[in-house]
């Protein structure tokens, strides 16, 4: 089969959209396609399909209509709360891309919109996806930007560049800085820490060695007062709040092997550690500035939930229509919802019905049937025919923002295992100081001219940098390896929990199965061949936009004439096909049509069944179903007998539900859920003891994911899924999931053996160091080499 | 040995320079995007530049001309 040039979708049987590209007529599937690759050529840009390394995505036809309210974003009060005005007409806003799938559709939408006239600069982040735009308003308008955007096939929302993001970039900018200091400190100091070392035994002018001390503690004054402040700032904050982090050992250390080579500098005599200093402060802002960079990367992705909700709405006046913004919206406005569109706001239908998809909150895949008087709840798409509604609830109150605020509770109340082990390093960390400070005190009484090179050499030897590094190294090396693979760990505790997993819960539209509707079977009940029976469902089925609907045209192309075509929410299609009167639908709904009963063994497969039927008998059955993933079966047994036990939770219907469980054998499964229900099932679960994994893909999923002790979101599920589940599994292949837990169990395993060894070498050398018998130099010798040890055992974890 | 006395100062120079110049390049922006620069030098609009394709350029356009 033919494939389509721009998108890869395959091309419809007897269908031709040609467009030349350098020279060679290439097909396109459909008009959309055609129409944006003619963009593209026209306007010179034909290296954009040389240089891209992925398809370029179908353009959404349903969008096609929303570009016409395109102006509304030129409006002075819709432009206000993002847009800034630079001098005189010279504007400039924040855009959020939604299409881009690699660097030539960056280059692409660069080349064509920096083209424009009035267009003054346009930069593309390749990383967050997000474009700085800066224009003329006397010469183009910003509706005439985002339509060129649209015109190759990409869409564009302006977006509020909110506080947090500059927070962020100021946050970044911080880090980034600290980082710089403490590395280029930590080089200088070392190349002069090396000529000292090797003075010992080549022999070194004393005048040169305190001039290489003071040079050393020069370079290291930056690199304490201000890269490591941040350690200093929250180990005070901890002992403000009577607590022990990790952060009070570093900044001791930090602090006194400052002091002590400070004071060794300055009075001549005893040993420095600038180079052991320096170091370890740039290893350590070295790890946390890689855990600063995935938390923003996962909180960027929860502040494009908002986008779910259309920015226009069409308010009805009297006989009026009028395209106002969502935020011009008022209780009691009646609004026309055009199919294709998002329900911009909750409310109860006044006039028509339709089938609205709602699986933004009940995770169900096919649309349910709204008619007068129903609720329908904003961002919620309408999939069949007009509605006219009236607005109830606005903003803070919508279905959409309480479930951003289960989320936001969810988030805050989850178990964390990473304080606990805070505690354990806080009780480790006490013992040392008391010991240090009895160590001290004992060496006072006895010998004072020792006390404090002894009491260093034990705060030293004992620096908890084996033990704080024993956890993240080994993080790190199982992050970068599972990342290849395909799963993105995005919160710094997942490894470990997922390790710890014994309960795996999943849910199944999108995640168990691939979320769309196809056609599985098609069973002829007259004398009419696959074929025909095919072409004229599709026929009936022709310009509608339900799942159902796309399931059966989808591989077929009718060239027979329709008319009169009618959609019954809910229950089916009826079409005159070449002078017949066809239906398409429920057995119930046909049947009212021919008085023909219908029997017929696949009725009871728990499927979605759908049949034709013209005036006088029953045609065909079409069996749809929601295919399963690959490998979805053997992922499950391969979790089975790694003793964890396997859960379905769904929102869908039970007879749906059911038929999965068994095909996968699952023996626990729930249809039917709301999101709280999910949640509370979790939470009985954990209260069982159980520890939980959840793997979810939709907008409905993100609480439960937040709540469960570690949690997988599906790479083709929604941005809000990624941004609350722990680990995101980019290539979406279940058997990923299996191989992650194996890697956690490995991973943990080599924290366990780096920690006892850390521990280990702390117990044989905190008494040798108390007695007096290590010397400062063989101590930082001692502390970098465990240290070392503990990074090369991590790395086995990347083979 | 004694010129260390002049090398080392020169040495912290060069170091406070490099610092500096790292602290612009935060402050520009550079580090915003690290991914897309990569991409960006391969895609350039050198094309016409290239001898090659210039002939190749020249020529479609002398083709144009009535001959």
């Amino acid at each position: 089969m033919n494939h389509c040039y721009h998108c890869d979708l395959p091309v419809p049987p007897g269908k031709s959209y040609p467009v030349e590209i350098n020279g060679v007529q290439q097909q396109m599937c459909c008009p959309g396609c055609q129409a944006v690759a003619k963009a593209i050529v026209d306007n010179g840009l034909t290296d954009f399909y040389q240089y891209r390394t992925a398809k370029s995505r179908q353009p959404d036809e349903a969008l096609a209509e929303l570009l016409n309210n395109l102006t509304l974003y030129d409006q002075p009060e819709v432009q206000k709360s993002f847009v800034q005005h630079d001098s005189g007409e010279t504007r400039q806003a924040s855009l959020m891309l939604e299409g881009i799938v690699c660097a030539a559709c960056v280059w692409l939408n660069e080349r064509h919109v920096n083209a424009l006239p009035g267009v003054k600069e346009f930069r593309i982040n390749y990383s967050t996806r997000r474009a700085l735009v800066k224009w003329d308003d006397a010469e183009i308008h910003l509706s005439d930007i985002l339509k060129a955007i649209s015109a190759i096939g990409y869409i564009a929302h302006p977006f509020d560049a909110s506080r947090q993001e500059k927070l962020q970039k100021r946050e970044r900018g911080r880090a980034l800085r600290g980082l710089a200091i403490a590395g280029l400190g930590a080089m200088q100091v070392m190349m002069l820490a090396v000529a000292m070392y090797a003075s010992d035994s080549e022999g070194m002018d004393e005048g040169l060695r305190h001039f290489m001390r003071w040079i050393s503690l020069v370079i290291t004054l930056p690199v304490v007062f201000y890269s490591a402040a941040p350690f200093f700032k929250s180990a005070w904050r901890d002992l403000k709040y009577r607590q022990l982090g990790m952060d009070v050992p570093v900044s001791l250390a930090i602090g006194l092997a400052f002091a002590a080579s400070a004071w060794g500098t300055v009075t001549q005599q005893g040993e420095i550690y600038f180079d052991s200093v320096t170091m370890f402060t740039f290893f350590l802002l070295g790890g946390r500035y890689l855990e600063m960079m995935a938390r923003h990367r996962a909180g960027q992705a929860a502040e494009e939930l908002i986008r779910l909700l259309p920015v226009t709405a069409t308010r009805v006046v009297g006989q009026q229509e009028q395209v106002i913004s969502a935020s011009e919206l008022h209780i009691d406005d009646v609004l026309r919802v055009k199919p294709g569109e998002t329900v911009p706001a909750d409310g109860r239908i006044i006039e028509g019905s339709s089938a609205v998809d709602e699986s933004l909150l009940s995770g169900e895949s096919m649309p349910v049937s709204r008619t007068v008087g129903d609720r329908i709840i904003g961002g919620s798409i309408n999939t069949a025919s007009p509605l006219l509604m009236r607005v109830e609830q606005l903003g803070e109150d919508t279905v959409l923002s309480s479930i951003v605020r289960l989320l936001d509770r969810a988030q805050t109340e989850k178990p964390r295992l990473a304080q606990l082990a805070d505690r354990l390093a806080g009780w480790f960390v006490a013992v040392i100081l008391i010991l240090a400070g009895i160590i001290a005190w004992y060496w006072w009484q006895h010998d004072p001219a020792h006390a404090f090179h002894i009491t260093l050499s034990v705060l030293v030897v004992t620096c908890p940098c084996a033990l704080s590094l024993a956890t993240p190294a080994a993080l790190v090396a199982a992050t970068g390896r599972l990342t290849r693979l395909g799963l993105l760990t995005t919160r710094g505790h997942a490894l470990e929990t997922l390790a710890r997993v014994n309960h795996i819960v999943f849910d199944k539209t999108g995640t168990l199965t691939e979320g769309e509707l196809t056609l599985e079977q098609i069973i002829p009940l007259a004398q009419l061949s696959e074929e025909q029976v095919h072409a004229l469902a599709a026929a009936v089925e022709t310009g509608s936009e339900h799942p159902v609907a796309q399931a059966i045209t989808a591989q077929i192309n009718t060239s027979m004439s329709v008319t009169n075509s009618q959609s019954y929410t809910g229950r089916g299609m009826q079409a005159t096909v070449d002078g017949h009167i066809y239906r398409l639908g429920t057995p119930e709904f046909v049947s009212e049509l021919n008085q023909q009963p219908l029997q017929h063994q696949a009725l009871e497969w728990s499927k979605g069944i759908i049949v034709l039927g013209d005036a006088t008998r029953m045609l065909a059955l079409f069996v749809l179903s929601d295919k399963l993933r690959e490998q979805a079966d053997s992922t499950i047994a391969d979790l089975k007998s790694m003793k964890i036990k396997v859960s379905l939770l769904s929102g869908d219907r039970e007879e749906i539900v059911n038929s999965i469980a068994n095909k996968l054998a699952i023996s626990h499964a729930r249809a039917g859920l709301l999101p709280e229900q999910k949640l509370a099932a979790i939470q009985t679960m954990q209260q069982q003891g159980e520890i939980v994994a959840m793997v979810g893909d939709g907008v409905n999923d993100a609480p439960v994911l937040a709540a469960s002790q570690v949690s997988i979101a599906m790479g083709s599920g929604s941005q809000i899924a990624h941004a609350s589940a722990d680990m995101v599994l980019l290539s979406s292949r279940l058997p990923h999931i299996v191989e992650g837990i194996r890697m956690s169990r490995r991973t943990l395993s080599i924290i366990k053996q780096n920690l006892i060894w850390a521990l280990g070498y702390n117990l044989v050398a905190l008494p040798l160091a108390a007695a007096g018998m290590v010397a400062p130099w063989m101590a930082a010798i001692g502390m970098s080499a465990s240290s070392l040890i503990v990074v090369l055992n991590a790395l086995r974890l990347t083979r | 040995m004694n010129i260390l006395y002049l090398l080392i100062p020169i040495g912290l120079v060069i170091l406070g320079f490099a610092v500096w110049v790292f602290i612009w390049a935060v402050r520009s922006g550079q580090y915003e995007d690290l991914e897309g620069p990569a991409y960006r030098i391969l895609m350039d609009d050198d094309d016409p530049l290239i001898p090659g394709n210039q002939n190749k350029h020249n020529q479609s356009a002398d083709d144009d001309k009535p001959s």
